[in-house]
């Protein structure tokens, strides 16, 4: 996948990060076309190869810490982190927000 | 999202954190767990298995069977093993091909066997594997992750199908990722063909906690288990938590390690819930309102709510304790008159529900979702002005009296904080008059003797006197399904022939 091909950022689709260990998985899809970074780079699919040419920017690495949700409150896209890493998550070169949801009640 | 994906993410982030403390060997880790899906779904793919059928009662064969079917990519199908010999046989043709994991009893009943159907045991499933497959499994969400059999309290049972879309969307929505502690036990007795079986294993897996199953239910052997394994969440049907209260009572013990007693499946008396906060303070109780064809919860009456309105003087917010809560954030709820129009707060109608998680579709029926999305559940209820919402119970319960629509569980109740009554059913039965009237058929508490004017009397006092059933019969004991939804089909058909039984 080529890095200005739109990524199709289905809900439950996982993503990797190539510089760091970051992986995420998309919760709520954005409503429009977004290019979903980690560490200054897109992200790929989980599963594919990491590209060798590239490495973490220093400006995007604040890491991002697993089972955080974020949300991009412009598009709605919302990710969820099932593995950290160094690398911080970002839309368009800008880092996204944390969200803070409240836990619902365990009803099982 | 692939169900397959739940288990492979928790199991990479906490591989060695004890996800089954298992009935028949060790505990099964995350890991562990992975390891033994991934085996059970090579065997399934060898066998060209189209389902994995199960027949059976609880155990860490469920976890597996459901991730394993998930992971060859075929359904799992769970069925009731109690049913009468006949009906089993009836339902396994239809849940046929493929493969049957069956309690030791089943073979013996089913005779010639089921076409299509091959059996095999819970410990041969469990050590079952196979060569690595040449195709790829499960992976695609649109596929169907589970077919659930309804209870089938009127007519036929009918097989929801429930893809893996609509449960991870539940999942994902709904329940903090790896938010369990280490120490966290969820104690399962919902019986797995139940869809509250299914959402505890999914849940509890995506929060990282423990399972603990109880084989079978009995309400002294789920407070042993829950004390000795220290459980902090469980979940339980109305019929259940009476008498779990009862041995808690009677032992003093008060299971101290409990957090969280969630309740669902079937209407909860008020009373009922009192003496569990009452006997429980420092458990958080919350009541759950979904269906299956919405993969479990789709409402929630949580702890504060409780607390809020058991302490409450004031009449709207006190009588919260007999609603389900409020809607989940990611549904759309909406009460409709039978037009189909939405009502506003406080107007009684037929609750319509919307959301990823909402299936509405049935096995060889398609889905009965309205061409937006929105499924007509065919419970009565009303939302009141907070947005908390009131279930009434099935559309076809509700009595019309004279034009007046009357909630049979509202009348329940209030018959069940009389002294002398153990139990109560309310059904409308054929009335000339008034086109249908209110009967009431009522367990004595031991010892006790009410006259029926007395009864009346009691409703008419505390509602009002249309409420005040016409017709009352006593009865040793109610007809209860095993989940605890009271069957009141049967006392219709037994009770509209004759005339008045008072």
């Amino acid at each position: 996948m080529g890095a200005k091909e739109p990524m199709d950022l289905k809900p439950g689709t996982r993503w990797a990060s190539q510089v760091c260990d970051t992986e995420v998985i998309v919760v709520r899809a954005a409503a429009q076309p977004v290019s979903l970074q980690c560490g200054g780079h897109p992200m790929a699919p989980v599963g594919t190869d990491k590209s060798p040419d590239v490495t973490l920017d220093p400006s995007f690495a604040s890491g991002s810490l697993i089972g955080k949700r974020f949300a991009d409150p412009e598009s709605g896209l919302e990710l969820l982190v099932t593995k950290a890493g160094a690398g911080t998550l970002a839309i368009d070169g800008v880092a996204l927000p944390l969200k803070e949801a409240k836990p619902l009640p365990s009803s099982d | 999202m692939h169900l397959s994906s739940l288990l492979e993410i928790v199991a990479e982030a906490l591989p060695d954190r004890v996800a089954v403390a298992a009935c028949d060997a060790g505990d099964l880790t995350y890991g562990g767990l992975l390891d033994t899906v991934r085996a059970v779904a090579r065997h399934l793919q060898d066998q060209g298995a189209e389902r994995l059928v199960a027949v059976d009662v609880n155990s860490e064969a469920v976890p597996v069977g459901l991730f394993g079917a998930a992971l060859a990519g075929i359904p799992y199908v769970p069925v009731n093993y109690r049913l009468a010999d006949a009906q089993l046989v009836a339902i396994l043709e239809r849940a046929a091909p493929g493969l049957a994991v069956v309690e030791s009893s089943v073979p013996a009943r089913l005779g010639e066997g089921v076409p299509g159907l091959s059996m095999m045991s819970r410990g041969a499933f469990l050590a079952s594997n196979g060569p690595e497959p040449a195709t790829a499994g499960g992976v695609d969400p649109e596929d169907p992750a589970v077919l659930l059999f309804t209870s089938g309290t009127t007519g036929e049972p009918k097989a929801a199908v429930l893809r893996h879309r609509h449960l991870t969307s539940y999942v994902l929505e709904t329940v903090e990722f790896m938010g369990a502690d280490p120490d966290d036990a969820a104690l399962v007795s919902v019986p797995p063909y139940h869809i509250a079986g299914i959402a505890a294993v999914l849940t509890s897996v995506w929060s990282g906690r423990r399972l603990v199953y109880l084989p079978q239910f009995s309400a002294e052997s789920w407070v042993d288990t829950a004390a000795r394994e220290a459980a902090t969440h469980a979940m339980v049907v109305p019929t259940m938590l009476g008498r779990i209260l009862e041995v808690l009572a009677e032992r003093g013990e008060k299971l101290p390690a409990l957090r969280h007693l969630s309740y669902g499946g079937g209407r909860m008396p008020i009373a009922l819930v009192e003496r569990a906060l009452d006997h429980l303070p420092h458990v958080g109780l919350v009541n759950a309102y979904g269906l299956t064809e919405t993969s479990s919860t789709i409402a929630v009456l949580g702890p504060e709510d409780h607390t809020d309105a058991a302490s409450s003087s004031e009449p709207e917010v006190r009588a919260r304790l007999g609603s389900v809560g409020r809607p989940l954030p990611n549904l759309e709820v909406e009460i409709r008159d039978p037009m189909g129009v939405a009502v506003p707060a406080g107007t009684h109608g037929e609750i319509w529900v919307r959301g990823d998680q909402v299936s509405g579709e049935y096995l060889g029926r398609g889905a009965a979702l309205s061409s937006d999305g929105w499924l007509a559940t065919n419970d009565g209820g009303w939302l009141d002005t907070e947005g908390y919402l009131f279930v009434e119970g099935r559309l076809d319960d509700i009595i019309v009296r004279g034009g007046e629509n009357l909630s049979p569980g509202e009348i329940e109740d209030v018959l069940l904080t009389h002294p002398d009554v153990a139990d109560a059913a309310v059904i409308g039965v054929p009335d000339e008059e008034w086109g249908e009237a209110v009967a009431a058929v009522i367990v004595l508490a031991e010892g006790a003797q009410a006259e029926p004017d007395a009864l009346r009397a009691w409703v008419a006092e505390r509602l009002r006197s249309t409420r005040a059933p016409q017709r009352i019969e006593f009865r040793p004991e109610l007809p209860y399904s095993e989940t605890g939804k009271l069957l009141r089909r049967v006392l219709k058909a037994e009770m509209s022939p004759g005339p008045g039984g008072s």
